[in-house]
């Protein structure tokens, strides 16, 4: 579904990944583990299409095609999601009128019509139940005044509504409290299917509790070091980033 | 509590002048009032060439038919022209060359105000041209300097040894028709400093130019061009003072700078003129125009400065965005006190593309004074992607002054970005009782507050002159200031 | 120095015009509005035409557009038709008492007179003088500033009629006025009409104004309102702007605020050729809150100049000012915004800005966020800002697959809500909203909800 190349991006001169090379597979759910700084969410804005970041090297092929020479919004049409580490606010415009403008968009791409508005608000109501949102949630601006654990839990409601093939989740555990966690991730786990891929891109180990990777790749200053599975995620917890740091250091 | 605190400030920013003296010295005075005779008199006291006094004469000429400008918020009394001496110079003999030449009096008047122009007692690393009303008496470093090609001296030095310099850019960034008081200066201009930095030279001291005004009723009208060819850098500073007089002193002074493809210069003035005392008599009339020229490609130009002084300042450092990539900055700290007047800011002219501006203004108003920002931020119409950011506070010290914010900002392009934040406060009574809490007195905690109110200017300056700057203001250095 | 030549040519139009109708202008006012005139003429003698060599007008040269030869409206315009059956406002579910008036006179209504209760008055300013002597010379010319402001001084000199409006003490109107302002002629003209609302202490009101031209002619209106809002009254004035290109709109809005009055004054210029907006908010005593907000759309070769001031002269009060605008094609916009606080104002809380999006190289934006502060403990802050519609928010819409194009059409109509959001009569926000959103997108060229087709002056 995924393959990224040698993957070189900067940003004003500096260079941020130095080198990534994924694979991502249908029905798969990766990993992508790293301290502060590495380049996670970098790797995530890129692969949504970003355009403050320079791509110097390397190629992004999905689903057969070049993802690099596509906008933000034809990556959405072709089924990209990126649930934003800070989903940003944006007053005045309402959240429903948003999410009908948005899915219509990816219908109308799909060939399909644009869905009534009976139809729409069923979809609504029932999604909104897989991630226990509060209701009044979507009768207000987008992210306006929403809390953190909100906007996060806001943005798996999106992504059940356009029902991505390829969700990237940067730090969507980030700010979150437990029972907060647990939604988020029971929204993930079933919304994945045999045809859908996620990313999720997190700090902690936590969410993998919840949410269990297929596979776990660690990234450190701009290059993915270590791939395993999941438990290359506990031993991370356990030893912390330094102990790689070292590792990579001796190679 | 606040009749307490009224008192910390009165001791704060209400200082005894402390470079109110006067030195005791013979000077080449020449009789008051303005005209063309005048005019042709003091260039012939600096022998100056025929393309000077033509310069000079259509600038007074010009002057003749403007009219003081009136849009400030200030009030300025009306300025008896022809009350003034226009040249004043302290004598000693021509062409000094070593220590020994220099006059002791005025020798000693240098080191009084902490400004030994003897190269043995010389400031770290900085080269000093002193100037005494009409003209400079002692340029250091000169000979070290010009080791690197650096041309650093007297204006009037710079008219005779480098005519083609002065002919090629003076007027060129504030011509004599900016301003009534750039036309005033270019026609009775008597000295000033001259600064010319070769390409790709790094300047290895700071230069500096110190401004004394000591003769009564003298204005002083100094200029100072400074040119930054392709790759060099330049840290010049600025300093001034005056003796305490009852009667206003007028001083009208151009600087104008240059700056080539990437080239950097950095302005830093501390202006602590004699601000009148404290019922608002005399002090001097400081109505300066600054303005530097970014025309090369990635070239920078920063005006840092802290003004304490003058008891009416009329003063817009700029910087013209010509080349691409170009940067402008501008860092002030005001304070005015008593019956002080400040009108100060900056322009910022935007042509080139990727042009950058930042705008720092922190102004402190106490006693009866009035302190106000204004400044333009213009965005022409090819200046493609030019971002501006300014921030302009202001504080009040007590309920009988003023302060006062003008911006103006004119946006002709779409990718432009502009950014204008402006508070207004006052010391908190809270910040003030943290600072009690956790055992710091009153006093101290004003003295604080102020200092890292101001501090993100300060910083900006070189180190001497941010000790300086601290002084001034009267506040004590925090462990954490380098 | 052309245009001082010109301006005292013109200047002399004016003057000549007075001088020779003064009989008709004072025909049926009372003295105490006759005996302003020509005081306040002889200001506008002194001060001319405003041109940009003022620092209040320095983006705004009126000079050009009072160069043309108006006709000025001696007696109320005699139509043949009924304007009701022409003029509809379409805002659905908006109840209003709806006043018209017609190039600056205050037109009769065919329908019966309503019964007001509460013993509000809503009529004819040149009616009212003379029925409300006492109250009327209270007020008028009280707020207004004909001694130095020479636009407000010409209409003082040629005001004949306009709207009054009057709370009684403690009485709440049962629903808005709404003063509809139509220009309709066959030749160019000029309307200078006077309104005065005097709201008393505990009373609320709320006012909408429109302004329309049904006609294709140039039309250069210069009108004064005068706002008396009482001890702890309420007034809410939101206007819709909305004239051709060939219209020349100067308003001068001078509010008096007693203490713990609350005035919400919004300001919604979808639009016009020239409009100039003068905004003096005093107020005038403790508590009071103020806030004057404006939208401006801008396209063509339009220009539009919003100049608020707001006086704090007393302690504990609140004012805001925030302007925003869209500017497209050749368009300018200017704000000049000025907060003054006086010595004794202290605790005042004012914040003012001012932030717009420039669609074209050939727009242009000229902001003057002012500050005069005079007392020391208050909170004030400014800021403006000129831009595009944020990056990340851009961002965030596109990655869920809308166009860059609805994208940014969507953050503007974002941007435009904060100001429309606060409009405090609901149908008329949502009519608003959604006259906005057709603005936008290029789909309101016009007065387009007016049944007349004047040859669709937009297109001028």
């Amino acid at each position: 579904m995924l393959k990224i190349k040698n993957l070189h991006t900067a940003i004003e001169g500096t260079e941020i990944l130095k080198g990534i090379d994924l694979e991502v597979n249908k029905g798969e759910i990766h990993a992508i583990m790293g301290p502060n700084g590495s380049g996670k969410s970098t790797l995530a804005s890129v692969l949504a299409g970003r355009e403050l970041f320079e791509i110097t090297q390397g190629e992004i092929i999905y689903e057969g095609k070049n993802l690099l020479e596509m906008n933000p919004e034809e990556r959405a049409k072709e089924g990209i999601f990126l649930g934003f580490q800070y989903p940003v606010e944006i007053p005045g415009v309402s959240m429903m009128n948003f999410l009908k403008t948005a899915l219509n968009e990816q219908r109308k791409h799909k060939g399909m019509e644009p869905l009534k508005s009976s139809d729409f608000l069923k979809m609504v109501r029932e999604k909104k139940e897989l991630v226990q949102i509060d209701s009044n949630l979507t009768n207000r601006s987008v992210n306006e005044g929403f809390s953190g654990g909100e906007k996060k839990r806001n943005e798996i409601f999106q992504m059940a509504m356009l029902n991505p093939k390829l969700s990237i989740l940067d730090e969507t555990d980030s700010g979150l409290d437990i029972d907060a966690l647990r939604i988020v991730a029971n929204g993930v786990n079933s919304l994945k299917s045999e045809d859908n891929a996620t990313i999720v891109i997190t700090h902690y180990q936590r969410l993998l509790n919840y949410i269990i990777p297929d596979k776990v790749h660690v990234l450190y200053e701009g290059k993915i070091v270590k791939s395993g599975d999941k438990n290359l995620a506990f031993e991370l917890e356990n030893k912390g980033y330094e102990w790689l740091a070292k590792e990579v250091s001796t190679e | 509590m606040e009749k307490n605190k009224d008192n910390i400030l009165h001791k704060y920013t209400q200082n005894e002048y402390k470079h109110g003296w006067v030195t005791d010295i013979e000077s080449d005075t020449i009789p008051k009032g303005l005209n063309e005779d005048v005019i042709r008199m003091i260039s012939k006291k600096k022998n100056e060439p025929q393309f000077l006094l033509d310069f000079r004469l259509k600038a007074y000429r010009y002057w003749k038919e403007m009219q003081m400008p009136s849009w400030a918020h200030l009030s300025i009394p009306e300025i008896n022209y022809q009350d003034i001496v226009y040249y004043s110079a302290p004598k000693q003999k021509a062409g000094t060359k070593s220590m020994d030449d220099v006059d002791p009096e005025l020798q000693k008047t240098f080191d009084r105000l902490g400004i030994p122009i003897d190269e043995q007692k010389r400031l770290a690393g900085v080269a000093v041209d002193a100037v005494m009303d009409s003209s400079s008496v002692k340029t250091t470093f000169k000979e070290k300097l010009a080791e690197k090609g650096i041309i650093f001296c007297s204006f009037s030095e710079a008219v005779q040894n480098h005519p083609d310099l002065i002919k090629e850019y003076m007027g060129t960034v504030v011509p004599y028709t900016d301003n009534y008081f750039a036309a005033l200066n270019s026609a009775v201009f008597s000295d000033g400093s001259f600064c010319y930095i070769p390409k790709g030279v790094k300047t290895p001291m700071e230069l500096s130019t110190y401004f004394r005004i000591n003769a009564a009723n003298t204005g002083q009208f100094e200029r100072t061009l400074i040119v930054a060819e392709d790759d060099s850098y330049v840290s010049y500073l600025e300093g001034c003072t005056a003796p305490i007089r009852d009667n206003n002193q007028l001083h009208a002074a151009i600087v104008e700078i240059v700056a080539k493809n990437n080239a950097h210069v950095k302005y830093s003035t501390v202006q602590n003129w004699y601000p009148g005392d404290k019922n608002g008599k005399g002090g001097i009339y400081n109505f300066v125009t600054k303005r530097g020229m970014a025309q090369g490609n990635n070239s920078k130009i920063s005006w840092t400065q802290v003004e304490t002084g003058s008891a009416i300042t009329w003063k817009y450092p700029s910087v013209i965005l010509r080349g691409d990539n170009a940067v402008g900055e501008f860092y002030s700290v005001a304070v005015t006190n008593n019956h002080q007047q400040a009108d100060t800011g900056t322009k910022m002219i935007h042509i080139g593309k990727n042009t950058k501006s930042t705008i720092v203004s922190k102004g402190i108003s106490a006693g009866y004074s009035n302190n106000s920002y204004r400044g333009l931020v213009k965005i022409t119409k090819n200046a493609e992607n030019a971002r501006n950011f300014s921030q302009c506070d202001s504080m009040l010290m007590g309920d009988k002054c003023g302060a006062h914010t003008f911006p103006y900002i004119e946006t002709n392009n779409k990718t432009a970005i502009v950014e204008h934040e402006a508070t207004t406060s006052k010391i908190g009574e809270d910040q003030i009782f943290y600072c009690n809490q956790r055992g710091i007195n009153e006093e101290d905690a004003i003295g604080l507050i102020v200092n890292g109110y101001a501090k993100e200017v300060i910083n900006k300056l070189p180190m001497e002159f941010a000790v300086e700057a601290q002084t001034l203001l009267q506040i004590s250095l925090e462990g954490s200031v380098g | 120095m052309s245009i001082d030549a010109q301006s005292i040519d013109l200047k002399d139009r004016y003057l000549d015009y007075f001088y020779k109708n003064l009989e008709y202008l004072k025909d049926g006012l009372p003295a105490y509005i006759n005996d302003k005139r020509e005081k306040a003429i002889q200001t506008f003698q002194k001060k001319g035409i405003p041109h940009n060599k003022n620092e209040a007008y320095k983006y705004t040269d009126l000079n050009s557009a009072f160069e043309k030869q108006y006709k000025n409206y001696m007696h109320p315009k005699k139509i043949d038709f009924n304007l009701d059956d022409i003029f509809k406002c379409d805002v659905p579910e908006l109840n209003t008492h709806v006043v018209l008036l017609l190039n600056g006179w205050f037109y009769e209504n065919k329908t019966p007179r309503r019964q007001l209760p509460n013993g509000v008055i809503i009529s004819s300013f040149r009616e009212a003088a003379n029925k409300y002597p006492s109250l009327i010379k209270k007020h008028y010319n009280q707020y207004a500033d004909s001694e130095s402001e020479s636009l407000t001084a010409l209409n003082t000199a040629f005001a004949q009629d306009g709207v009054f409006l009057y709370v009684p003490e403690g009485k709440v109107m049962d629903k808005p006025v709404q003063i509809i302002n139509l220009l309709l002629d066959e030749e160019d003209g000029m309307a200078q009409h006077r309104n005065l609302f005097v709201i008393e202490e505990s009373g609320e009101a709320k006012v909408i104004v429109c302004d329309h031209t049904l006609s294709e002619k140039n039309f250069l209106t210069n009108s004064v309102t005068e706002m008396y809002v009482g001890q702890n009254a309420n007034l809410d004035f939101d206007r819709v702007q909305n004239e051709h290109n060939g219209s020349t709109q100067i308003s001068n809005i001078y509010l008096h605020q007693e203490k713990d009055s609350n005035v919400l004054s919004n300001t919604i210029t979808l639009h016009g050729g020239l409009v100039r907006n003068n905004f003096y908010m005093q107020l005038k005593g403790e508590n009071c809150e103020n806030q004057t907000l404006g939208l401006y759309l801008g396209d063509r070769s339009q220009h539009i100049d919003n100049y608020v001031h707001i006086d704090h002269a007393f302690p504990n009060c609140r004012s805001n000012q925030l302007f925003k605008g869209v500017l497209d094609d050749m368009a300018t916009g200017a704000f000049s915004g000025r907060i003054l606080v006086r010595q004794d104002a202290q605790k005042t809380e004012a914040y003012q800005a001012n932030n717009n999006i420039l669609l074209t190289d050939d727009a242009k934006m000229n902001s003057k966020p002012q500050l005069e502060i005079y007392a020391d403990d208050v909170k004030c802050s400014h800021g403006g800002t000129s831009g595009q519609p944020n990056e990340n928010a851009l961002f965030y819409l596109r990655s869920r697959g809308i166009p860059y194009k609805e994208a940014q059409l969507l953050l503007m109509y974002a941007f435009a809500h904060e100001i429309i959001g606060q409009i405090r009569t609901p149908p008329l926000q949502d009519r608003i909203h959604e006259l906005v959103e057709k603005r936008l997108r290029g789909e309101l060229s016009r007065c387009n909800y007016c049944e007349i087709d004047c040859g669709d002056p937009g297109k001028n």
